[in-house]
Formats: C-alpha cells, structure tokens, sequence
C-alpha cells in the first residue's frame, strides 16, 4: 500500500519520515508516542533493537539524490555496502547483488554503471541508483521524501513508474511524501493531510479528492490550477503558513481558516473519524461508482 | 602525460625563479672575501680569490656561466674547503629528510585523530580539549617548545641526548618539537573539514544503510575529508621546511636547515644556491605528491585529468 | 502596430570545460535558433525541462546577455548594445523576476529601501513606491521591514512591487512561483494576473510547471535542447499537442484526480547531456516515433494553421 504524506514546507513531513526512520539529527528527539512496525514498537525498543529493526524493514530515499551518493566512492560499492549491511553477505555476493539492483532499477549496462561514481551519472539515474541502494535486503517499508522533486516531469513519471513497480513485486508499503497533490492522487492509497506539525486529515485518497473534511484539505485543492477553470481566478487560503516556533493556540489553522470560531482559537481538535477539525466540511454523497466498486 | 609535463614546465620554471632571486640577493648583500678571508690579507690576496672565484666578472656574466654550469650538473664548489658543493649538501639531505619524514607522521598521526574525534563529538568537553590543545599547540613558538623540552628532558629528567643525532632517541625531541605546531594545525583542519562533511546528504544515506559510527567516519567521511587537509599538509610542507632550520639549529641535529644557517652566514654561495635549488625542488615534488593522492581520494580529479590529457 | 517583442533566430553558445593549451575548448548552443514574438498585454508560456534553455533565452530576450546570432526586436527598435544609454533607459521599460526572491534582495535594506531603488537610480518621483506596494498587496507598514522578516510569498510581492515602479510594459519571470508552497503560490498567480489585466503588461513567463502555464498564458512554446519544437495558442496546445516531446510533457504531469489516473508513464528514456545534443532532430533518440528521416535530418519549426512544431511526423501522427 502507498500513504502519501502531503503538506506544505515546514509542516513537518519530512522530519515525520526521519522519525520512523530514526535519522533525526543530534538535537531532534522523538517527544512521545509510538511507532510500530510489524507490531513492534519501535520506540519502546532499546536503541541497538531499534536500529537492528529499522535496517532489517525499512529504508528512505530522499530528493537530493546526487548529493545523498558518497562522491568518492563507486556506485556499485555504495549498493554493495547496503547490501552486506543489510543481509551479511560476502564481499563477491554482495557486489554481484548490487549490479542485479542497478539492473533492476532500470540502470542500462549495470556491470559498467556499478564502476562508475555519481558525478558521472546524471541526476536520474543517480535518482535509480539510491533506490537500488533503498530495496537492498527487501525492506517492508520504502520512504520516499520528495524522491521526485527535483526531477524534470518526464523522468519524475518514470522513476515513479518504477516504484510502484517494485512495490508490487517487492511487497513493499511505500510512504510517499511530498508537496505535490498532482503525485499524491496519481500515487497513494491512503493520504494524511499534515499542517504546521500535525496531521490533519486522513482519508483515501478518493474519498479525499472528491469530499474533503478539513478547511485545509479543502483550500489546498481548490487553489490547483488544474482544479480551476481557465481564466478564472484561482482560490487562496489567506495568510501564511505559521512558523513552527510561533504555532497559533487552539486549532493551528485558525487563523487562515473560514469556518474558524472562538472554539477553535482555544482548543486543538482531535483527530476522530480521519480528520482533526471542530467545524469540518460535511461530505458530498457517495460517488455511485464507488459504491458499486465496494459491493462487487 | 601531458598533465605530467605540463606540471614539471611550471616545476622548473618556479625553480629557475627561485635559483634567480637567491642569487642576485646573495651577490648584493655583500662581498664572500671580506667574511672568509682574514681581515688582514691585502688587496692582492682579495683580488686572487675574487679571480679565482668569478666574483671579479659583472654580474649578469657570473649569472649566465652559473646557469650554464648547472645544466651540466656542476653545482659549484664550496668556498669553504672547495668540495664541490652538491658533495656537502647531498650528505645532509638523509639527516633532514629524516626529521622532516617523522614530524609530518608525527602531525599526521596525533592531528588527523584527534580532528576527527573533535569533530563526531562536536561541542562536547573532548572537543574542547583537543580544540584547546590544539590552539596551545600551535600557538607555541617552535624554538620555544624545543628549548622547553631540551630543559625538561635532558636536564632536569637526563632521558633524552640535547643535540646531535644517530640514536633514535636523538629523533624524539626534533621531531616532537616540528610536529607538534602541524599537529595541531592538521588537528582544527581536519575537524573543520570533517564537520562538513558530516552534515552531508550521503552521511544520512550512510546511516540509513544501518552502518555503524566507525563504518560512517572510516569508510564515508574520512576520504571526502581528507581532501582539503591534504592540500593544506602540501602548503604546509614549505613552511615546515622553514621551521627545520630553527630546530636544526636548536637541537645541533646536522641537517640541511643548519648547513644553511652557516653558509649564509659565511656567504658560500654555491652551496646556498644547491641547498635553495633541492628546497625548491622538494616544495615541487611535494606538490606533485599531493596532486598525486588528491586522484587517489577523489575521482572527480581522476576523471577531470583524464579529460585533460 | 508591430509586435511588442520580436526576437530572430537566437543563437548562444557555450564553452564546455576548460580550454587547454592543446585542446580547443567544445562549446555548445545553449539557445539554437529561437525565433518568437509577443504582443502587447499578451502572456507568452515557455516551457521546458532543465538545461533545455528556457532561463538564457530569457537573458537574451532582456538584453542582459548579447547573443551570437539574431536579434531582438523591441517595440520597433533593435535592442541597444550593453551599458550603453539607450541600454540603461531600456530597463524602464523590460523587467525580470526570476524564482529565489529572497536572493534577488540585499538582506541588509529595509524593503521600502529596495523598492524605490530603481526609482532613485532612474531620477523618477519615489511616490511611485506606494502605489506599487499597494499594487502587490503589500501595507505600508512593511516597508520598514527586512528580507529576513518576509515568508516567501511576501518576498517575491515585493520583487514584483520593484519591478512595477517603472511601469514596465514587459515582464519576464523566471520560474516566479516555482519555490512557493501551493496555497501561496495561487495568491502570486491571482497577482500577476491582476496586474496584466489592470496595467495591460506583457509577460514572458517562464516555467517548468504546465498547471501554472495552463492558467496564466495565452500561447504557449515548448522548448527541448535549445530549441523550440512547438508554439500553439494555450487551448490548441492543451487540447492535443503536435510534438511527440509536448505530447510527453502532457502526459507526464501528474493531474491531481484519483479517478483519472494513468498508470504508464511516457517511455522516453533519461534526458541527453544537454551539452552534447544528439544530431538532426534532437529528439529522436527519445522519440517512440522517430524514423530514418528523423536521424539524418533536423526538422524545420512548421506551420499547422496557426500553430508551430518542428517534427517531420506532424500529418502522419496526428491522424
């Protein structure tokens, strides 16, 4: 399954993602909660546990794809290095393990490809060549923080292509996290909505574009251009996006929100029924076709 | 190739230019018959040495038939005991080398390990440390730092010879005390540039590999690092032949640096002008040396060399 | 009435690498050929992928860089040569706004400082800065501020807010929203458009983003390697692009509907070093259409009733 994780900057997506993946930097810390994977809970775990379990299930690729390869070393060592991180293997398998990836991530001529480094490659196939390095050892979990972002349109749609691929031949869950609602509906399964810190809304990605809950959910997908018609002018939400050192109290959107009240200036909703909201929007009916899907 | 060659043109051109400057400032500042002779020889005997010497041609012509002369090999002789003047210094060279040799394993050794720890550990008290260490380190004058050590060793311990060499217990001091200062600085270089490297993307791919701290220092951040430390170890080299003058001086250890002490100070011109000639040539060769390791660590050099040629 | 920007056969080159004392230095066309026009109050969409141009062909068009070949046009009269006078009073009437806002302000001056520099700079009544601040959405209380205390929306308002004080009558921007979040990026758009209708400003609007172009041009040309390979009106363009290379940008971008999602991305394989273009048409190593005449001849920019696209398979494709 893909969850896209879609928010503006700043919202906190991608320290989300370096959470789960247990990447935070030196001052960062996981404050509270719980994080399981395969019904282990990651923080609950001792910290050697903990990384024994994150390199075993999952593994990110992240936008920078040139900048995240190690400019010295080849890109075949790089994978080969993942590789017996991550499986134990030998020096030899690992290195022939690691041409199989670059092969399998769509790299053409992977035996001399391996021998190269990353200023030789373009951003594209450095782009194919983190994922090789990402699904070493089969993780169950691929995090993909704006792994597109920086990529032109065209080569975005392939490199995309390519993880829903291995994600079906791999059964792999994919968190999918950008800022791009475009990908999120071509993309996911299931979506939460992020806003200064906390998740918003939650829903599948159907049931999100067709009846949003959330005032923000909302405000975000009627000011696409693609959501307009021509010529017309496009909706906004005013103001900006708050500063994570100076959060409104109460319900973060307020401030920008139409539908806020004196409530919401004062209490931060919940999150209950896949949104986080004192006033939501009520939903549209059904869509019939949905639900003749679900009854078939 | 042709980067080779290009490399040794400019190689031989900044010896020619050095050679030319040391030459020219060595006959302005004063007359060698005037130090070497006795002060009561009369004109005559002056005139004689001043023949015998050349120093009696104008100076363009010396500087000309000194070039000539060098092409062939002929280095001069020295005006002290008229032995050809490549002879006395080339029997200096192994002493100095020597010395030069351990110091920079000595900075290398002490300063890239401690950078580095500085640097994982950034802004804890080991970083502290090391950080003041460092800046004690190289703060401290090199002629100082060997005085001190002559006093604590030698006189008051009796551990260590003062001066001279042949043991290698006669190394420890010099090259404690030329080492140290690089030490120091290949210390904060180091930790600087492994700082940097650090926060580098492919540092969290490197993490999220699962590999260990060692893994990420030894295998990922250390060769990126090492870049610019060995371009500042190539300009160092220099300078750290400057300061093997002082402490050749300072422990009488009978290298190059203290042959050049004398013979400035005696105005033997061939054999300053050899000794400037293998400085300038070892300044080259250790220049090409680092060009050398830069492709070793780094393989965008490598390529952009390649496209070169 | 002539157009207010003809720009003829633009050509600039180039140098790759270091020239060596043995080894001429390659050079390669950043811009090939490139031959467009904009009327008065008319928006001109260009748009392509990385490296394929877009940005330098905007600094020719200003005048900021002179080109190899051609010429640029403007309001009658042929741009004046570099640092001339003429030059100087041409930047009244021809502005750039370009993506990093933040980078195109001094972090020292306050922003009232900034906006009437050119003013200043131009002898003109610095009154003009109010009304410009206004313009843009700005309250004048802001004019004291710095750089540093603006979000991105509002910095790039005040990059704009400057380039109105001159009462520009072309505007190129370069990438303008690229670097905003979506909810911020609508309110710029709303702004550049705003201004277009209420100052009569032309615009050369330059992007990688099709949604934003689809929404703000009027006519749109599609750059690939230096060249263009397509010009069509912005609803011809949309409705069915003639180029194979359009057809895939169109394809390519994600629409932000789930139930119209289309699995297969266009297999055109990684873009080509755009410092060693491939040779005839550009295009057809990539092109799941390219024949024999494709590798041996570069096609020429066509006319299709109004339209342009420079592909030998035009009539074939389209039926």
């Amino acid at each position: 399954m893909t969850l896209a994780l879609v928010g503006e900057s700043g919202c906190g997506k991608s320290m989300t993602c370096l959470a789960i993946a247990g990447l935070l930097p030196k001052r960062g810390r996981v404050a509270g909660g719980a994080l399981r994977i395969e019904g282990r809970d990651l923080c609950a775990l001792s910290e050697k546990d903990a990384r024994t379990l994150r390199r075993r299930s999952l593994s990110s690729v992240f936008q920078d794809a040139t900048g995240g390869l190690n400019p010295v070393r080849s890109i075949g060592w790089q994978v080969a290095e993942a590789v017996r991180l991550r499986k134990g293997a030998t020096r030899r398998e690992a290195q022939a393990e690691a041409v199989r990836l670059l092969g399998r991530v769509g790299l053409p001529d992977p035996e001399r490809r391996a021998r190269e480094y990353p200023h030789q490659f373009s951003g594209g196939m450095n782009q194919r060549a983190m994922i090789a390095l990402a699904i070493a050892g089969n993780p169950k979990l691929l995090i993909a923080d704006e792994a597109t972002t920086a990529l032109d349109v065209t080569l975005q749609a392939q490199i995309l292509d390519l993880i829903a691929d291995l994600r079906e031949s791999l059964g792999m869950g994919v968190i999918f996290v950008t800022h791009d609602l475009g990908l999120v509906a071509q993309n996911a399964d299931r979506v939460a909505v992020m806003y200064a810190g906390r998740v918003v809304e939650r829903a599948d990605v159907a049931d999100l574009f067709a009846a949003p809950r959330h005032p923000y959910t909302r405000g975000l997908l009627a000011s696409l251009p693609e959501r307009q018609r021509k010529n017309e002018r496009l909706s906004t939400i005013p103001g900006t996006v708050p500063t994570i050192d100076a959060l409104p109290p109460g319900c973060t959107f307020a401030p920008r929100c139409p539908r806020a009240s004196e409530r919401c200036a004062a209490d931060v909703p919940e999150m209950a029924l896949g949104y986080a909201c004192h006033h939501p929007l009520t939903p549209a009916p059904a869509p019939v076709v949905r639900r003749e899907r679900e009854y078939s | 190739m042709t980067w080779i060659s290009l490399k040794l043109l400019r190689a031989l051109v900044t010896m020619w230019l050095v050679l030319t400057f040391v030459f020219f400032v060595l006959r302005l500042s004063g007359d060698p018959t005037m130090v070497l002779l006795p002060d009561d020889v009369d004109q005559a005997t002056r005139d004689f040495y001043r023949a015998k010497w050349g120093l009696d041609l104008p100076l363009w012509e010396q500087y000309t038939s000194y070039l000539r002369a060098l092409l062939q090999g002929d280095f001069g002789v020295s005006f002290r005991n008229n032995l050809d003047a490549f002879q006395v210094v080339w029997e200096r060279v192994p002493k100095t080398a020597l010395l030069g040799l351990a110091s920079i394993a000595v900075a290398l050794l002490i300063g890239m390990p401690l950078g580095v720890l500085a640097a994982v550990y950034r802004n804890s008290w080991l970083d502290r440390i090391v950080m003041s260490i460092a800046v004690f380190g190289f703060s401290m004058p090199n002629f100082f730092l060997g005085i001190l050590l002559i006093l604590i060793f030698s006189l008051k311990l009796r551990v260590l010879p003062s001066s001279g060499s042949g043991t290698w217990q006669h190394l420890i001091m010099p090259a404690a005390t030329l080492g140290t200062g690089f030490a120091a600085q290949i210390a904060r270089y180091t930790r600087s540039s492994m700082i940097e490297v650090l926060s580098k993307a492919y540092m969290r791919t490197a993490r999220s590999k699962g590999a260990s701290l060692g893994q990420r220092v030894v295998r990922h951040a250390l060769p990126n690092a090492s870049v610019p430390v060995v371009t500042v170890l190539g300009i160092k080299i220099g300078e750290m032949l400057g300061w093997a003058v002082v402490t050749e001086t300072v422990f009488a250890w009978p290298g190059i640096g203290r042959l050049l002490t004398s013979a400035v100070a005696t105005r033997d011109l061939a054999v300053v002008q050899c000794i400037m000639i293998i400085l300038a040539f070892t300044m080259v060769m250790a220049n090409m040396l680092v060009d050398l390791i830069y492709g070793w660590l780094d393989p965008r050099v490598r390529v952009g060399r390649r496209a070169q040629a | 009435m002539t157009a207010l920007l003809h720009a003829e056969s633009l050509r600039k080159s180039y140098q790759v690498g270091r020239r060596s004392l043995f080894r001429k230095a390659r050079r390669f066309n950043a811009v090939d050929g490139v031959s467009l026009t904009l009327e008065r109050g008319e928006t001109l969409g260009i748009v392509g992928e990385s490296g394929c141009g877009k940005s330098t062909l905007s600094r020719l068009v200003l005048g900021l860089s002179p080109c190899d070949e051609g010429g640029v046009v403007f309001d009658g009269t042929p741009l004046p040569g570099q640092d001339t006078e003429a030059w100087r009073r041409l930047r009244r009437r021809v502005q750039l706004i370009y993506q990093d806002a933040a980078g195109a302000l001094d972090p020292r001056q306050t922003i009232r400082t900034q906006i009437e520099e050119p003013l200043r700079i131009h002898g003109l009544p610095l009154e003009r800065a109010q009304k410009a601040m206004a313009d843009v959405g700005l309250v004048p209380a802001m004019g004291s501020r710095h750089p540093f205390e603006l979000s991105g929306g509002q910095l790039q308002r005040v990059v704009i807010a400057r380039a109105l004080t001159l009462n520009p009558d072309l505007i190129v921007m370069d990438e303008p929203v690229s670097a905003l979040d979506v909810s911020i990026q609508a309110q710029i758009v709303n702004l550049i458009q705003d201004l277009q209708r209420d100052r009569g400003l032309a615009y050369l609007f330059v992007t990688h983003d099709l949604s934003v172009l689809r929404h703000v041009s009027d006519r749109v040309a599609v750059m690939y390697l230096g060249e263009v390979v397509e010009e069509a009106p912005r609803d011809a363009f949309f409705d069915g692009a003639l180029h194979p290379y359009a057809r895939a940008l169109l394809e390519a971008v994600p629409v932000p509907d789930p139930a119209r999602r289309s699995r297969a991305a266009p297999r055109i394989g990684d873009p080509p070093n755009p410092a060693a273009p491939p040779p005839a048409c550009r295009f057809h190593p990539r092109c799941p259409f390219a024949t024999d005449v494709c590798r041996a001849e570069r096609p020429a920019l066509r006319d299709f009733g109004g339209r342009r696209a420079a592909c030998h398979r035009v009539e074939e494709l389209s039926q």
